[in-house]
Formats: C-alpha cells, sequence, structure tokens
C-alpha cells in the first residue's frame, strides 16, 4: 500500500523533518532541532503539531443518534451540552478497548476524534452498530492541527479571535480567512493548547501563520515523550483489545451515571471490574538513576516472580530522568512499591510512582 | 597520537603508545539523536574486537555500542554517564567513552580512514 501523506508534508520537508511511517502516514519524527528542544519549546512556548492522521468522524443525526451512542460509550451524553468534549473508548463486550477517543456534540451531532491506526475500523465497528439511520463522514478533506504550551492561547487568537474564550475540553465553530474552523481546546502534551479542524487547502497556510508568530513544528517524538510526562495513554502501547478502561486506570472517564443501569457494550464486564478491581493496573513507573526501561521491559517483585510489563519508557526531557508507564499486579500498584526492571538481562530498581510526571498546566475555566 | 581511525559501526579510536580511546562518531550521534543514557564497559574487563562494549540510549531507542579492537578497559569517561547530552555536543573529543590497552595493534589496519569512512558514512545513510 501506498504511504499517505498529510496536506502539511511539503512543509515538513522544507523544515527539515526527519520522516517515519506512522499507521501508514508518512510524518514527522523530529526536525532539525531534535527531540528535546522541540518537547521543552512546547512546555515553554508553543508548538504546533501535526495530527492530519488521526480520524474525524462526523455523524450527523436527531435524539435518537444520541440514545444509539449512549449503547456503545460509557458516556451520559444526554446530559452532555453542546460544543462540550469528553474522552471514551470504543470496546467489545468483554470491555476491552478497540480505540479511545475524544467525542464532542455539534450542533447536528457528535465529531469524534479517532486514532490513525484504528480510524478506518473504528467506522467499520460503528457503521455497523448504527446502521443506515445516521449520515456518517470520516472526513479526509480536513486536517487536524494542534497547537500546545502556554504561549498557544495568545498566538492562535491573534489568527482566530475569541477561542481564548474556549474552556477546557470544549470546542466551538470560528470564522478565519472566510471558511469555518472548528477548534476545540484540548491536548495531548499536559500543556493549555487547542486542536484546529480545517480544510486541507487552507492547513499549510495557517500552519505558515502560527509558524510566522512564534509557534514551532514539533515531531511525534516529542509528541510521545510530552504525553507519557502528562501520564495519557498511547493506543497500542498502554491501550489494546486485551486491557478494560478499568485496568488502564482510566475509570474518571467513565460517567457515574452509567454505572448504575449500564446498557452499553463492555458495561458487565466494566461493573464487575469497577466492584472488584480488575487484577492487573496500569501505573506510572520510575526506574533509578538514569536507566530507560522501553516498551516489553518484564516486571519483577524481589522473589523474582514476573508481576508486569512496561508499556511505554523514555527519557522525561522536563522531568530530567527516565519515566514509563506499565502494568503490574493490584497488590504492586500502590505508589511508592519497589519493583525490579529487567533491562538487558540484568534487573534493576524502580518505584511505583504518582501520574502524571509532569504537573498539567491546563486552564479549567474563562471567568 | 596516532591518525583517527573509524569503524563500520560508527566508532572511532585513536593510539596512543598501546593505548587506545574509542568513542562514537559525529555522523552516529546525529542518527541517533539525543542521547540521554550511556552504559560503559567495566574497568579491567577484557573485550573483544568487534563485541559490545556500551550502550547508549537516545529518546527514541537503545543501541549498542561496539569495541573495534579487543583490549583491556584501562579507564572509562564517567562525565558521559553523568551528563550523556555531553555525547551530542563533543562526541570526537571530551566525549570518549572507554580506553583500552590493546594485545594486537594490526586490529587496526582493517579499519577506515576520515575520508574512507566520511565516504561510507554518506553511503549507507542516504
Amino acid at each position: 500500500m501506498e504511504i499517505k501523506k498529510t496536506s502539511l508534508n511539503k512543509l515538513h520537508q522544507s523544515n527539515n523533518a526527519k520522516f517515519v511511517e506512522f499507521a501508514g502516514y508518512e510524518m514527522p519524527i523530529q526536525y532539525s532541532k531534535g527531540i528535546i528542544e522541540e518537547h521543552k519549546f512546547t512546555r515553554s512556548n508553543s508548538g504546533i503539531f501535526d495530527v492530519s492522521h488521526m480520524g474525524q468522524l462526523f455523524i450527523y443525526g436527531d435524539e435518537s443518534l444520541t440514545e444509539e451512542l449512549e449503547k456503545i460509550f460509557p458516556l451520559d451524553l444526554k446530559n452532555l451540552k453542546q460544543n462540550c468534549s469528553k474522552y471514551s473508548f470504543l470496546m467489545n463486550e468483554d470491555a476491552g478497548i478497540y480505540d479511545d477517543l475524544i467525542i464532542t456534540k455539534i450542533e447536528e451531532g457528535y465529531l469524534i476524534i479517532l486514532n490513525a491506526a484504528c480510524k478506518d475500523k473504528d467506522f467499520e465497528i460503528l457503521s455497523n452498530l448504527l446502521g443506515s439511520k445516521f449520515k456518517m463522514n470520516l472526513d479526509n478533506n480536513k486536517s487536524l492541527i494542534a497547537i500546545q504550551g502556554p504561549k498557544s492561547v495568545e498566538i492562535l487568537n491573534s489568527i482566530i479571535n475569541g477561542v481564548d474564550q474556549l474552556s477546557f475540553m470544549t470546542g466551538n465553530w470560528f470564522d478565519s480567512d472566510n471558511q469555518k474552523l472548528f477548534v476545540t481546546r484540548s491536548g495531548y502534551t499536559g500543556e493549555d493548547g487547542f486542536e484546529i479542524s480545517i480544510s486541507n487547502d487552507k492547513a499549510e497556510k495557517f500552519v505558515e501563520n502560527l509558524i510566522e508568530k512564534g509557534a514551532q513544528l514539533i515531531g511525534l517524538g516529542a509528541r510521545d515523550t510530552l504525553r507519557l510526562e502528562a501520564g495519557l495513554c498511547l493506543y497500542g502501547h498502554e491501550l489494546d483489545i486485551n486491557k478494560t478502561p478499568v485496568e488502564a486506570n482510566l475509570r474518571w472517564a467513565i460517567s457515574k451515571s452509567r454505572l448504575s443501569d449500564g446498557g452499553f457494550i463492555g458495561s458487565k464486564k466494566i461493573m464487575n471490574q469497577m466492584q472488584d478491581g480488575a487484577s492487573q493496573i496500569r501505573v506510572g513507573i520510575k526506574p533509578e538513576g538514569r536507566l530507560i526501561a522501553r516498551e516489553k521491559t518484564k516486571i519483577f517483585d524481589d522473589t523474582d516472580k514476573q508481576i508486569g510489563e512496561i508499556t511505554s519508557g523514555t527519557f522525561g526531557p522536563s522531568v530530567n530522568g527516565p519515566i514509563a508507564m506499565g502494568y503490574v499486579d493490584k497488590e504492586f500498584s500502590k505508589v511508592d512499591t519497589k519493583i525490579l526492571i529487567e533491562v538487558r538481562g540484568k534487573k534493576h530498581p524502580a518505584n511505583v510512582c504518582a501520574l502524571p510526571f509532569y504537573k498539567k498546566n491546563y486552564v479549567k475555566g474563562v471567568n | 597520537m596516532s591518525e583517527v581511525k573509524f569503524s563500520k559501526e560508527h566508532e572511532w579510536i585513536t593510539l596512543e603508545g598501546d593505548v587506545a580511546t574509542i568513542g562514537i562518531t559525529k555522523h552516529a550521534t546525529e542518527m541517533l539523536g539525543d542521547i540521554v543514557f550511556a552504559e560503559l564497559p567495566e574497568k579491567g574487563s577484557n573485550v573483544e574486537k568487534d563485541g559490545t562494549a556500551g550502550v547508549v540510549e537516545s529518546t527514541k531507542a537503545a543501541s549498542d555500542v561496539y569495541t573495534p579492537v579487543s583490549g583491556e578497559v584501562v579507564d572509562t569517561n564517567q562525565s558521559i554517564v553523568d551528563d550523556p547530552a555531553k555525547i551530542n555536543e563533543d562526541p570526537e573529543g571530551s566525549a570518549w567513552f572507554f580506553k583500552l590497552k590493546i594485545k594486537d595493534t594490526t586490529e587496526l589496519d582493517t579499519l577506515m580512514n576520515k575520508e574512507e569512512y566520511d565516504k561510507f558514512a554518506k553511503e549507507t545513510s542516504s
């Protein structure tokens, strides 16, 4: 299959991007300054991320759509206000996760942002579940640009006036350069920021404009170190079809009002696990010293019994040390539990720790 | 000090008497990106030509460091373990990895000179 390119591919090239294949797309892993500089720039200033490979699924329908979606997602969608977003999951009957996603209530329906590697399968699953009653559009004509970091609000507001009025996890339509843009205040870095849905033919000029105002392009490498410091899950690593939201320590994302009656796919398993606890749970892990524990690193207790596995691990540039996330048996999931990680055939000490590794700077609401 | 020689695994080596100093090349650091972890061989241990003699990790991945010649490790550069970013800053100078007392200086004959290495690096990275 031919590798796909986003509408910003040429811009990445002219900014000396190093490319990797990600979910069938040619994506920038880093630019000339490198991952650590890009990471720190995002934390202190404003980073631009091309996330156009992600799926933008628009589903249109009346109130019956809300009812149908509540049979799928563990969310109180009836009480979700227009332009408000929620983090959620598409699950199977065993509460195994097909994908994690952000769903936003829009005027005529819902917008769901899906992971690039999952979007086509998600579309198929949702089409089968919803039938032909609702109009569904996995929109390939739109790019998705994220801008993240403390200066992002000022920079973006100078181009799209009014975005500074958005609260965290809300969105709205804005007019800019003779087109309607959907902007949400959200992100994946632990910083304040926005995601902008924009037509492909306008994306390059829009990003050039952001760069002119002082923001810089950031690659997938720094996106990974940023999200890991923020304790956020990456599908295919922390989450997959064999993990449930309870095991992933994401029970906060399940609406409380949906737990008494269930009625969503996977609800039985979720309700059982909420009551009895899961046998393994996602935790933060800090190796002692500078040692890095990568994905698939085995975790042991002091009797040489394997008690878990690392799902993501790297060096955290803002934490200035190694950080990881992984799954451990329930009895080892308490903060400050001493564990051993096996790297290159030797066991090294590490500690279970609280998430996030880096404190968030989200804007909660606007006065 | 002898002429700097280079290996296909992107190490550089210089010789002073029978003690060789070994590090990784600038080209290697550019391929790796930001280096955030370094592990060196133990002082007093013996390493064999083309065997592993350390590890470097970037934000992205771990890579073995090989020794281009055999010998006994007589010194290691602790400063790059404490501050791995130094390897990106000065890979072919102050950020050397280890020193070996070598047994067989003819092992250096198979290595590349600067011109040969630059050509090799260019060909293999494109």
